[in-house]
């Protein structure tokens, strides 16, 4: 299981890589590796706004549908169109081909509430203890 | 097996037409007509006897097998509920003779098994009243939700979420949305019980209700339950119960004694009337003293000479949510089974149905992780975390368990236990039954450790082999086509 340390997560198993006032974002590693294979994904419609820890997308596996929510508020730019024909993408590379959204991030203070690699590494070995 | 479309030759038929005997009228307009006939198999009555025979006896069925699926309570049904069903003053019934001047005479019979169900799963559940129309459980939940709604108008209040645990039955937070509600999402704690701090913290003026099910999904009964009844109360909320496991409590503890306001029962389940597959399912709803009014039309009444009447004068009811009256004869064999059982026998269900889980949980819990606790309610959780360090996943157990002659447990739910495998044995198998299908399971653990091959390349004895679920997912194939 990878966990890049350029990166910023949520305890629901988002990603974040900052870029100014912009965030690309998507599910860690852990994350589609406990979904299984992904069949399907739900990604919200450029220009919407997403709140932090709201719902913002949903992935399908062949084991269940989960919620996906956004690392920070703001505004959809882009979303990964390649994600609607080729939801494996999340499965063979969960942090770049795999990414999600890029959103403009309307309070970059939010990221005080998300983790760095090192607290997140550590939160995934506490949950499966 | 093939196709019967495969098996199609043509110019064969099962059929002989009556030569017409009345004038052909050409000139239907063109826009109506086909450009090329219908792709339909040509069989003989005997491919398609042959063809349908064969395909029944692919089925996997409580009759011919064991069927553990937690949380869907598989338990065998009763044959002589189908006897009562087929009497003819119950089968040839209209469903609109008792709204026909004079026809709720007609149909006394039926509408006092209506009005007796009410009765009795008020009884059963300590709830004030029930509607038997909600046409499957999903129904149910969404009318118990409508009713919330109703009441929290009536009082001229807007409240806007309901909150649900991380470890419900998916079709809680679904029918709450559809309802209009936002959904909270309360995560379980260690012990596997809803965090009640995270629940205190999502409890207040805007909440709506609570939906829980007790016990929960993890087959064990929250002790705080009353607690938590109590905490929404004070907040103004309402408690509504999920009977998907009610099988667990039979006689043992009412949902209405413990503060639940609106209840739904999945007839199928508990009852021991008929697992649909998409039906005819029942979804009866019941509810406390101070929802009754809101109750969908039409209401089951007795007229003080005894009789019985649909009464759809009710001016604070949330409406029709179905046709009629439910599916009638789901409600009857429920009715039936209730009857026969009686109180010491429905008790008795429960208690079996408890021992049943907890006998599988204490004989396997060295082979495979139990995933809380150390005893069960009805249906017990195990995790495959420790055969997935040899690469075996829970779906590869459940495949094996295929050809050992069993059907799989649910797996991978609920959804916040690792490789998760949810055991429901009921109350209807025998300790004869259950101990073959623990020895399988035992079976599974040791080859999961010498051979895990054996159970990646399972089912090796069905028509199909391993299917690949994640293709079928991407790219599901629904319709023949000829080559």
């Amino acid at each position: 299981m990878t966990i890049p340390e350029n990166l910023l997560y949520t305890k629901d198993h988002e990603w974040a890589r900052l870029d100014g006032d912009k965030v690309t974002m998507g599910i860690t590693d852990f994350a589609q590796g406990s979904l299984g294979d992904i069949t399907f994904i739900d990604l919200p419609k450029p220009g919407a706004k997403v709140e932090q820890s709201k719902w913002c997308a949903t992935v399908e596996s062949v084991k269940a549908a989960s919620d996906v929510y956004a690392p920070f508020s703001g505004e959809v730019l882009k979303v990964n169109t390649q994600l609607t024909g080729h939801p494996e993408l999340v499965n063979k590379s969960a942090y770049d081909a795999g990414w999600f959204a890029v959103v403009k991030i309307s309070d970059l203070e939010e990221k005080n509430k998300l983790m760095n690699s090192t607290q997140y590494k550590e939160y995934i070995q506490g949950l499966s203890k | 097996m093939q196709l019967i479309f495969e098996k199609s030759r043509t110019g064969r038929s099962g059929f002989m037409l009556p030569e017409i005997d009345v004038p052909v009228v050409a000139g239907l307009p063109e826009k109506y007509c086909r450009k090329q006939a219908p792709s339909l198999p040509e069989v003989s009555e005997l491919d398609v006897v042959r063809h349908f025979t064969n395909l029944s006896r692919l089925n996997f069925s409580v009759d011919t097998n064991f069927y553990p699926l937690g949380s869907c309570t598989m338990k065998y049904n009763p044959k002589f509920t189908e006897k009562i069903c087929a009497l003819d003053g119950f089968s040839d019934l209209h469903p609109l003779l008792p709204q026909l001047l004079g026809g709720g005479m007609l149909a006394q019979g039926a509408l006092e098994v209506l009005y007796n169900t009410e009765r009795l799963l008020s009884e059963i559940t300590g709830m004030s009243a029930f509607t038997t129309q909600p046409l499957a459980g999903a129904h149910g939940e969404l009318t118990g939700v409508m009713l919330i709604a109703a009441y929290h108008k009536y009082n001229g209040e807007h409240r806007k979420h309901i909150i649900i645990p991380d470890s419900s039955h998916g079709t809680n937070p679904a029918s709450a949305a559809i309802a209009g509600y936002n959904v909270v999402v309360i995560p379980t704690d260690k012990d596997g019980f809803l965090d009640m701090q995270a629940y205190k913290q999502a409890l207040n003026q805007e909440t709506a209700a609570v939906m829980l099910t007790c016990p929960d999904t993890l087959g064990i009964f929250n002790p705080r339950i009353k607690e938590i009844a109590d905490l929404a109360h004070a907040a103004g909320a309402l408690m509504y119960y999920d009977g998907a496991n009610l099988n667990a409590i039979l006689g043992k503890c009412r949902p209405g004694d413990i503060g639940f306001d609106v209840i739904h029962l999945n007839l199928h389940k508990t009852f021991a009337t008929p697992h649909g597959g998409g039906g005819p399912g029942a979804g009866p709803v019941g509810v406390c003293e101070k929802l009754i009014d809101f109750l969908p039309i039409s209401r089951v009444i007795r007229r003080s000479d005894g009789t019985f009447a649909l009464d759809y004068h009710k001016h604070k009811s949330i409406g029709y949510i179905a046709p009629f009256y439910g599916n009638f004869g789901v409600i009857l064999k429920a009715y039936a089974y209730i009857l026969r059982l009686g109180k010491s026998g429905l008790i008795e269900a429960s208690e079996n149905a408890v021992l049943s889980a907890n006998y599988c949980l204490a004989r396997l819990r060295d082979y495979y992780a139990p995933a809380y606790g150390k005893s069960c309610m009805h249906e017990c959780v195990l995790s495959a975390a420790k055969q997935l360090e040899q690469g075996v996943h829970a779906l590869d157990i459940a495949k094996y368990l295929i050809d050992r002659g069993f059907h799989p447990p649910t797996i991978y739910f609920p959804m916040i236990v690792k490789e998760a495998m949810m055991i429901e044995p009921t109350e209807t198998e025998s300790k004869e039954t259950l101990d073959a299908f623990i020895e399988v399971m035992i079976e599974a653990a040791s080859l999961a450790k010498t051979n895990p091959e054996a159970l990646h390349s399972a089912p090796l004895s069905m028509s199909v082999k391993r299917l690949d679920e994640t293709k079928a997912a991407r790219e599901p194939n629904l319709r023949w086509k000829p080559k």
